[in-house]
């Protein structure tokens, strides 16, 4: 599956993004990168290898120090108008969810729509439960986040991201603390999000996902891009050793 | 191909009661062992010897009566007549006496706002000015001078209304100023982190005795020529700023103890800073601390005993007051004491059990 993506705008654009954490780790190295609006990219690669950090800079969770890095047309510096804007435009799924434990599943969801998207109660309650049922949790409403299983609760993080109708959705490691039998249940939600035209980043080793979703595969290592193509060529030819190597490992079995 | 075995779960059962009855009870918890059996007859030994004594001299040989001469009998026990004699004394300190009925008025008032707050029903934006007006009464009837009430200088106030106010209003006053020291220590800004971090090892180093002592003597050194404040407000300033470094480390300790994703979250939601730290962070990482915390008001409540170094007399001072200068009484002191440990206590108890409350309100979405 891969979109039509013929003349669609860039709506990210990574232009020599360098990220150190500390004096030392130099994590994000000339990292250059387009985006379109509505593709759908899976980033994989080795633990360490920068790929979540390159998501998290995209809503300023991360600061990157040298290169530019523009959101919807917004450039990421500083100035604490354009990141509010940014983070307007981009809802986040974590890997440990990070529900807020003291408020209702409801709750959660109507937050920021209420606080900052100044929506009126009532109206946000309506739409937060439009969003339950999208993602088929809507009878747990007035529960806690501690009372569902993790894929419930991953399943109302992704409810609580898209309360803010983003235009791009990043997924960091979305299904990486889930018991087996529960991926399935978020990867549905995910793909089902997929076939709706959102842009979609996702840090994941669900390579079954990327071969079903993804317009494009981008594998990194050691704060670097090294190989990026379609899901189809990046799995059957890989180009480079290093993802051949990596590729024999997760799919080895 | 066999055919497939279907799986049938167990159906859930109760879990086993715990035995009941005295005899169950008593063998499992004081005679399990011999360790156990020697340490319940070495305790109940001494529990055996010393309460009917307690008793025999609070109660069965005790007087009521207040006359000293009464007390100084040969086989009397406790003088609760000391009580009798002088509890107006004790509980108001020098409050002129025809007029503590202000006092009493007034801390009924205080006492009555206190309980309210801690219900849930009161929680709301209505409490602030509930406060004000309720502070506003205080002072106008406790000060007087207004609507034909006589006017009472704050050295005349003493007693339970004083402990009682100054416990309270310090900490009302020192909590959210504790809360804005423990956010200010973890700000980004050097300035303002540098600041509170001084703040909070300048008071910590110092005993309370000395902060009251400098509220009450130095300070007025620094004041223009002219200018007073009057001593119950340098007091009152000392034991807030004092109880907020000690709560603010708490508070901040609560802080510590978020996972960052709690932040990382609200960020990525477009919450502000305030947004976040009011609505994520400090909901969840007060109610941490609420053990703490608590223990720091019950702390503060009975530290407002040490203000009698700057010659204010509540509660324990107005004590030594009523009966230091009254040698008839003075032998019975004991008795006094004994009476104004009741009252600490039972304020001391109250704070407890509402701790044990409000945690039980916070921790409602962590039960299954």
């Amino acid at each position: 599956m891969s979109t039509n993506l013929e003349g669609a705008k860039d709506v990210i654009v990574f232009d020599k993004v360098n990220k150190w954490y500390g004096n030392s780790f130099h994590v994000l190295r000339d990292i250059n990168l387009n985006v379109k609006q509505g593709e759908r990219i899976v980033i994989c690669g080795p633990s360490g290898s920068g790929k979540s950090t390159l998501i998290r800079c995209i809503n300023r969770l991360e600061e990157h120090q040298e290169g530019h890095l523009f959101v919807d047309g917004t450039e990421l510096t500083d100035d604490v108008k354009a990141i509010d804007k940014v983070r307007k435009e981009v809802g986040m799924v974590f890997q440990q969810f990070n529900l807020f434990p003291h408020l209702t599943v409801l709750e959660n969801l109507t937050l920021s729509p209420m606080y900052v998207g100044k929506v009126p109660k009532k109206e946000a309650e309506e739409k937060a439960m439009m969003q339950l049922k999208r993602v088929r949790i809507a009878e747990q409403a007035g529960k806690y986040p501690l009372q569902l299983s993790g894929g419930q609760q991953q399943r109302v993080a992704i409810a609580r991201a898209l309360c803010l109708t983003p235009k791009i959705m990043l997924f960091d490691e979305p299904t990486s603390a889930l018991d087996p039998e529960m991926i399935k249940e978020v990867l549905d939600v995910m793909v089902a999000m997929a076939d709706q035209g959102i842009t979609m980043i996702c840090v994941t080793h669900e390579m079954g996902f990327a071969k079903a979703v993804a317009d494009r595969v981008i594998f990194m290592d050691q704060g670097q891009i090294v190989e990026q193509n379609n899901p189809h060529d990046f799995f059957n030819n890989p180009q480079t050793d290093r993802s051949k190597d990596f590729l024999s490992k997760i799919l080895g079995h | 191909m066999a055919e497939t075995i279907i799986f049938q779960s167990l159906p859930a059962r109760p879990a086993p009661t715990k035995t009941e009855g005295l005899v169950p009870w008593a063998k499992a918890n004081l005679f399990a062992n011999w360790q156990s059996t020697v340490t319940t007859f070495v305790v109940g030994g001494l529990l055996l010897y010393f309460i009917p004594q307690f008793l025999n001299w609070a109660v069965l040989t005790a007087t009521t009566v207040p006359n000293a001469d009464a007390c100084r009998a040969p086989g009397v026990g406790a003088c609760w007549g000391v009580i009798t004699e002088k509890y107006r004394l004790i509980i108001f300190g020098r409050y002129p006496l025809e007029e503590q009925w202000r006092p009493l008025v007034a801390t009924l008032l205080l006492l009555a706002l206190l309980v309210a707050s801690c219900t849930r029903a009161f929680w709301n934006k209505w409490l602030l000015v509930l406060w004000a007006v309720v502070v506003a009464i205080f002072f106008a009837l406790m000060y007087g001078n207004v609507l034909g009430l006589s006017k009472v200088t704050t050295d005349r106030w003493g007693g339970l209304p004083l402990t009682i106010m100054l416990s309270s209003m310090s900490m009302v006053m020192a909590f959210p100023l504790a809360i804005a020291v423990a956010l200010g220590r973890r700000s980004k800004l050097p300035a303002i982190r540098t600041f509170c971090t001084i703040y909070v090892e300048l008071i910590r180093g110092v005993p309370l005795i000395s902060v009251l002592f400098m509220a009450s003597f130095m300070f007025p050194l620094f004041m223009p020529q002219g200018v007073t404040i009057d001593v119950l407000i340098r007091v009152f300033a000392g034991l807030t700023l004092f109880a907020a470094a000690y709560m603010a480390e708490v508070i901040r300790g609560g802080l510590q103890a978020m996972p960052k994703g709690q932040a990382e979250a609200a960020a990525s939601l477009g919450l502000s800073y305030w947004q976040t730290q009011g609505r994520i962070i400090l909901p969840q990482a007060l109610a941490l601390v609420v053990p703490s915390i608590v223990n720091n008001f019950i702390g503060l409540f009975k530290d407002t005993s040490l203000v009698g170094i700057v010659s204010l007399y509540e509660l324990t001072g107005s004590l030594g007051l009523a009966l230091n200068g009254d040698a008839d009484w003075r032998p019975f002191k004991l008795e006094g004491y004994v009476f104004i440990t009741f009252i600490y206590f039972a304020f001391c108890f109250a704070m407890s059990r509402y701790s044990l409350w409000i945690e039980k309100q916070v921790n409602k979405s962590k039960l299954r």
